[in-house]
């Protein structure tokens, strides 16, 4: 029971930090609350459930797919609705304000288009639905899988921008977009990519999700709050900070869920929120700068 | 009191006595479009109330305005209709409180965060608990309220409401909030009590909202927590404030009364594709229109007058 319930924790944590490292990124590097984030991820949910019931392609080579598509859109978004926003944005706050407004916006546009395409049913299909023994408990194969994508978009993510020239430069934005500019980054291009980037990772997460979990059309606000949790949680614009949030929340709703009661797992979500809100503002791992 | 206020005064009073005997003339289609008006215009002028002059965005309007029903739905078999209401409005003030003291200190986007995700939060809460506790999903309200009543409490409200934030708007609170909309650091200077005045504001923005939950709940006569905790709620409330300008006695309600004859007409012509449309609008608004029809139409004027005015809080949407 106990370790069946570590594993579970884990491999949902493990989701979780995945769609946590794309709203950091978008967060710390573009400067953009996505409230749109949440219907991204069910979108390519969608994509995969059509990929594999239409055509018959395994989930890990619909990320293939996915991954791309999120992309594209993410480029394409930031280029046609939030680059004007941040052209006029006066200020860091006016521009968190606008882009909460546009991608609430975005939130209905995504979701009634879901709605109209698949309705408001619960959706999910059958991929590896098959037990596997790890450690003396039973885990069902596709949870493994969604652990073992995780992992290694996670790390290479990680790897990337801390070892690569690119991914100090992007982390150069998120440290301070003012200084940036004077070593020879261009941020509005370093912007669109990390937009881009965090658009692609939610495109992950909801392909990963889609091959162990039910989800509906208006699911969506659900995977953004608890993807905004793990972000404050961990420190915006923190990769390794999202990871461990993640995996922390991914735990606890498991326990609350096993032990206490399914119903109360967004109870438990929000519990945290207010606790770190309260007590560490810039995150577990952050210094305070208040 | 000069002249023209005077005049103004009368007009509002005319205005509003038309409208409270409308229901004499006017047919029973047109009293429940009006309950409809009627509650996004409290609901708008209310958002507004907290949200213009502070610039927080909340989207929570659709939590507290479940609440209201929800209480309603609980306590109407058991106590006198008018405590029913106090109940409610106590029950909302409650919640206020409690968001608003873990949030309002912090960083303006916790805030919003944290009102996106309270109706989600709320409603699983409510449905965990009618499941556990009580066993049944649903509840019946049967009270005695005809829905001429219901556009009476409403009307009364949104007179209330309006008077509420016009007298705020000349008190030494809604000077407090001016300053910490402009400028927190110069407010703090100032010696006002920020996150104290912020938390009144929230806390009586919040109270109007769940009564117009209550009092509309009698409508339905059967409720659930996925129909009264229906997010659309939060996001209307939010274009129609926009689209009028929150930081005008009338912009809501100029925006509101518009806004709703279109989403009327939109639901009931193109029901499927309503959410598409309706972001659309949303996002349209904010490209165009960052500071609301009013200040729009204010600028026009005075260009059309030759008369220069230096366009207010460029860039910023509130």
């Amino acid at each position: 029971m106990l370790t069946t319930t570590i594993i579970s924790g884990l491999v949902l944590g493990g989701t979780y930090a995945l769609i946590a490292m794309g709203l950091t990124l978008q967060y710390g590097i573009a400067r953009i609350m996505n409230l749109s984030y949440g219907e991204m991820i069910i979108a390519a949910a969608f994509l995969a459930y059509v990929l594999f019931g239409q055509w018959g392609v395994n989930p890990v080579l619909g990320l293939l797919v996915a991954v791309p598509l999120g992309f594209a859109f993410g480029y394409l978004v930031y280029g046609l609705m939030l680059r004007p926003l941040v052209a006029r944005a006066a200020s860091r706050e006016s521009l968190e304000i606008d882009s909460i407004l546009v991608t609430f916006g975005l939130l209905f546009v995504i979701q009634g288009a879901m709605l109209v395409a698949f309705g408001s049913n619960y959706t999910s299909y059958n991929y590896l639905n098959v037990g596997i023994d790890v450690f003396g408990a039973v885990i069902a194969a596709n949870r493994l899988v969604a652990l073992g994508l995780a992992v290694v978009a996670g790390g290479a993510l990680y790897l990337l921008f801390t070892y690569t020239l690119w991914g100090t430069a992007l982390r150069a934005v998120a440290v301070s977009p003012r200084s940036a500019p004077l070593v020879g980054i261009d941020v509005n291009r370093a912007a669109r990519f990390a937009f881009a980037i965090g658009c692609g990772l939610a495109a992950a997460g909801g392909v990963v999700i889609s091959t162990y979990q039910t989800f509906t059309a208006t699911a969506g606000v659900v995977f953004t709050m608890k993807a905004l949790v793990v972000v404050i949680m961990g420190g915006v614009g923190n990769i390794l900070g999202a990871l461990s949030a993640g995996l922390i929340l991914g735990l606890v709703e498991t326990f609350v869920a096993t032990y206490l009661d399914p119903g109360l797992t967004l109870a438990a979500t929000y519990l945290i929120f207010l606790a770190v809100l309260l007590w560490r503002p810039a995150g577990l791992f952050g210094r305070s700068s208040r | 009191m000069t002249l023209k206020s005077f005049g103004s005064v009368l007009f509002f009073l005319v205005v509003l006595a038309a409208l409270a005997f409308l229901p004499f003339y006017a047919g029973e289609y047109v009293v429940t479009l009006m309950i409809g008006m009627t509650g996004y215009v409290v609901l708008a002028t209310a958002w507004a109330l907290f949200s213009g002059p502070t610039r927080y965005i909340s989207l929570a309007t659709v939590a507290f305005f479940g609440i209201g029903a929800y209480t309603v739905s609980v306590l109407s078999e058991t106590l006198p209709y008018v405590l029913v209401l106090l109940a409610a409005a106590l029950v909302g003030l409650v919640v206020a409180l409690v968001v608003g003291l873990a949030t309002l200190r912090l960083a303006g986007v916790y805030f919003v965060i944290f009102s996106f995700g309270l109706a989600e939060l709320v409603r699983q809460l409510v449905t965990w608990y009618e499941v556990n506790i009580t066993g049944t999903l649903g509840r019946y309200i049967f009270l005695p309220v005809t829905s001429d009543g219901i556009y009476w409490q409403l009307l009364a409200l949104a007179a209330a409401t309006l008077l509420f934030s016009w007298a705020i708007g000349r008190s030494r609170l809604g000077l407090a909030l001016k300053v910490i909309g402009d400028d927190e650091v110069v407010a703090s200077h100032c010696g006002i009590n920020i996150a104290g005045v912020k938390l009144a504001l929230f806390s009586v923005s919040a109270v109007i909202i769940t009564l117009v939950g209550a009092i509309q709940a009698p409508r339905w006569t059967y409720i659930e927590p996925s129909m009264v905790f229906n997010p659309t709620t939060s996001f209307l409330t939010l274009i129609m404030a926009l689209l009028g300008g929150v930081d005008r006695l009338w912009g809501p309600l100029l925006g509101a009364i518009p806004l709703f004859l279109l989403f009327e007409w939109l639901s009931a012509n193109f029901p499927n594709h309503y959410p598409i449309i309706l972001g659309l609008i949303f996002i349209a608004i904010v490209f165009v229109l960052p500071n609301g029809v009013l200040a729009a139409a204010e600028r026009i004027f005075s260009k059309r007058r030759g008369v220069t005015v230096p366009a207010a809080n460029q860039g910023g949407a509130l």
